[in-house]
């Protein structure tokens, strides 16, 4: 029983981290833009919602505007590479790093901020659903949880149909070229510059979204929330398509993506109830990582160059 | 139509490597001139293309297109007015994208693009009747992905996506030199048979001697960033390739030492 509690713990938790690791699709994949941002504007984005639900603000418009901070972030990042011709790893560190500084200051100079829903009378978009339902459910075990699933699954399905709308459009077009082929699209006259920088920005408003549901969903934000974040995301992309394979309709590869990001979640709570210590857990992802990026070259050792 | 007045470039400025690839550079296109570039490496043929298209910014001089003095516009601003293919058979075209959705993006070439549909269905009529002219079977291959295309199935999908909105000036760059000499031929003759029923003007810039000659109304020959040899009409047509080599010589002084010209 306990460890079906931690699947559906798990998948809950995949679900919002879902969120995230389709923003580092966005970058990763679609851009073709290896995008540091993200441990920042994840952080980022719990501290922002967690410092105003604790000042009052309704948990939902916190939301929102975790979503828009995160997405300045990405925007940030995107005038450092093309405005002022930064390589793009080193615009993202330096995004993220300075987000450090700037996340310490959101919440007023400590390292976190719990969210204490049980004895300060404070809602989270969680509790504030909780309380829709009868009391016997309120208080039963596994209702948050339960609860946390919908929303996120929720939130997963309205932003698959929204980025699958976009990236139909004359402009989601012009960004899929962009990560494809910059030569190409600047000759059909699109500014690659703003194609970036409009990706960015959407990548890392959905990790900001992400780190404001993980930080609402935890009941804390904390200044390292987003280590490593970018790390997880693609193990979520990786995993999703070794089992899914490469040949997926758009909506279902995002859908395959939060698969993955479930399937880590659900690795990473089977090797901590066999007994591993939480603190190996960041060098077992990027373990999975690489593993999951070579299979490739593991099993398909004489595989043709593109092209020939 | 088009007028380069006086356009200098140098690269690598103030380095060893420095190399003047454009030296007050002269040119003027009229409409419906289909001229082709001939010169030894380093020349400054493709160069001049790259200065029209807006690849690098010009050190100073004019170019002007239209009536629109394009010197200074960036890349993407020029696009409305250009249509160009590449050397490379891999630049032209988004390979993970599908042959209908490059399309699209190509029909869309200096519009302002916004939150409608990528692609509707009124066009995908469009795109199969265009690619049926190519007669290369790619009517049928709509939905796959250019990257599963031969490198002279490319080539000839992007000299249709530069002509699909109809370009001000056609540029091609050395198009046909990485594909075999009867693919080669093929993207030529269908290159010819498009600026002919379009109307269009265009730039082309080829290795190939007997091509040069061939193909389009003028021939220009360059060396050193300038041009040395102008020839259009009659006289173009009756050259030979030993004409232009002596003229090399004696334009430039020099051997025309480039076995791929002579050779090709």
């Amino acid at each position: 029983m306990s460890i079906l509690l931690a699947f559906f713990g798990a998948a809950s938790q995949g679900l919002v981290w879902g969120v995230m690791a389709l923003g580092v699709y966005i970058t990763f994949k679609i851009l073709d833009f290896a995008d540091m941002t993200c441990d920042g504007s994840f952080a980022l984005g719990g501290c922002v919602s967690a410092t105003l639900i604790v000042a009052g603000v309704d948990p939902l418009l916190s939301l929102i505007i975790a979503t828009c901070a995160g997405a300045l972030a990405g925007a940030v990042t995107g005038l450092l590479h093309t405005k002022l011709q930064i390589p793009a790893i080193l615009s993202g560190i330096l995004t993220m790093i300075s987000l450090y500084s700037i996340n310490l200051a959101i919440m007023g100079g400590k390292s976190n901020t719990p969210i204490m829903t049980r004895t300060s009378g404070i809602d989270t978009i969680i509790t504030n659903i909780i309380k829709l339902f009868p009391e016997n459910i309120q208080t039963a075990r596994n209702t948050k949880t339960a609860i946390t699933i919908v929303v996120g699954l929720f939130t997963i399905l309205l932003i698959i149909g929204l980025l699958y709308w976009f990236f139909g459009t004359e402009l989601g077009s012009a960004l899929r070229a962009t990560g494809n082929n910059e030569a190409m699209i600047r000759a059909l006259g699109v500014s690659t510059d703003n194609m970036k920088i409009l990706g960015l920005l959407i990548g890392n408003a959905l990790v900001g979204m992400s780190g404001a549901l993980v930080a609402q969903t935890q009941e804390v934000a904390d200044i390292g929330a987003g280590t490593g974040a970018i790390v997880i995301g693609l193990a979520s992309i990786v995993i999703g398509e070794v089992i899914f394979g490469n040949k997926l309709n758009f909506a279902f590869k995002l859908l395959s993506v939060v698969i993955g990001s479930i399937i880590y979640r659900i690795i990473i709570a089977v090797v901590l109830q066999m007994g591993l210590n939480t603190s190996y857990l960041k060098l077992l992802t990027a373990v999975i990582v690489a593993f999951a990026l070579s299979i490739p070259v593991i099993f398909k050792p004489r595989k043709k160059k593109e092209g020939n | 139509m088009l007028t380069i007045t006086d356009v200098y470039k140098t690269f690598n400025t103030g380095t060893i490597n420095e190399k003047k690839a454009l030296n007050g550079l002269n040119l003027h296109l009229n409409p419906k001139d289909f001229v082709t570039i001939i010169g030894g490496n380093g020349a400054g043929k493709s160069t001049i293309l790259n200065m029209i298209a807006g690849v690098y910014p010009i050190d100073s001089g004019s170019i002007v297109l239209n009536n629109v003095d394009i010197s200074h516009l960036p890349e993407h601003k020029r696009a409305s007015l250009l249509g160009r293919v590449f050397q490379d058979p891999m630049m032209g075209t988004a390979a993970d994208m599908e042959i209908q959705e490059n399309l699209a993006l190509a029909l869309r070439r200096g519009k302002k693009r916004g939150l409608s549909w990528g692609i509707t269905n009124e066009e995908r009529k469009q795109y199969q009747e265009a690619l049926a002219t190519l007669d290369l079977g790619l009517e049928h291959r709509m939905t796959s992905k250019v990257g599963l295309l031969s490198g002279g199935q490319r080539q000839a999908l992007t000299l249709l996506m530069a002509t699909l909105k109809r370009p001000e000036l056609l540029l091609l760059d050395e198009h046909t030199a990485a594909l075999d000499p009867k693919t080669a031929k093929n993207v030529l003759d269908l290159t010819e048979e498009i600026v002919k029923t379009n109307e269009l003007t265009a730039l082309m810039v080829t290795h190939n001697m007997k091509d040069a000659i061939k193909y389009g109304n003028r021939l220009i020959m360059m060396h050193e960033g300038q041009v040395i040899y102008d020839v259009a009409g009659q006289e173009k047509k009756s050259l030979k390739v030993a004409d232009l080599l002596e003229k090399f010589e004696q334009a430039s002084g020099s051997e025309f030492a480039n076995d791929r010209m002579i050779l090709a």
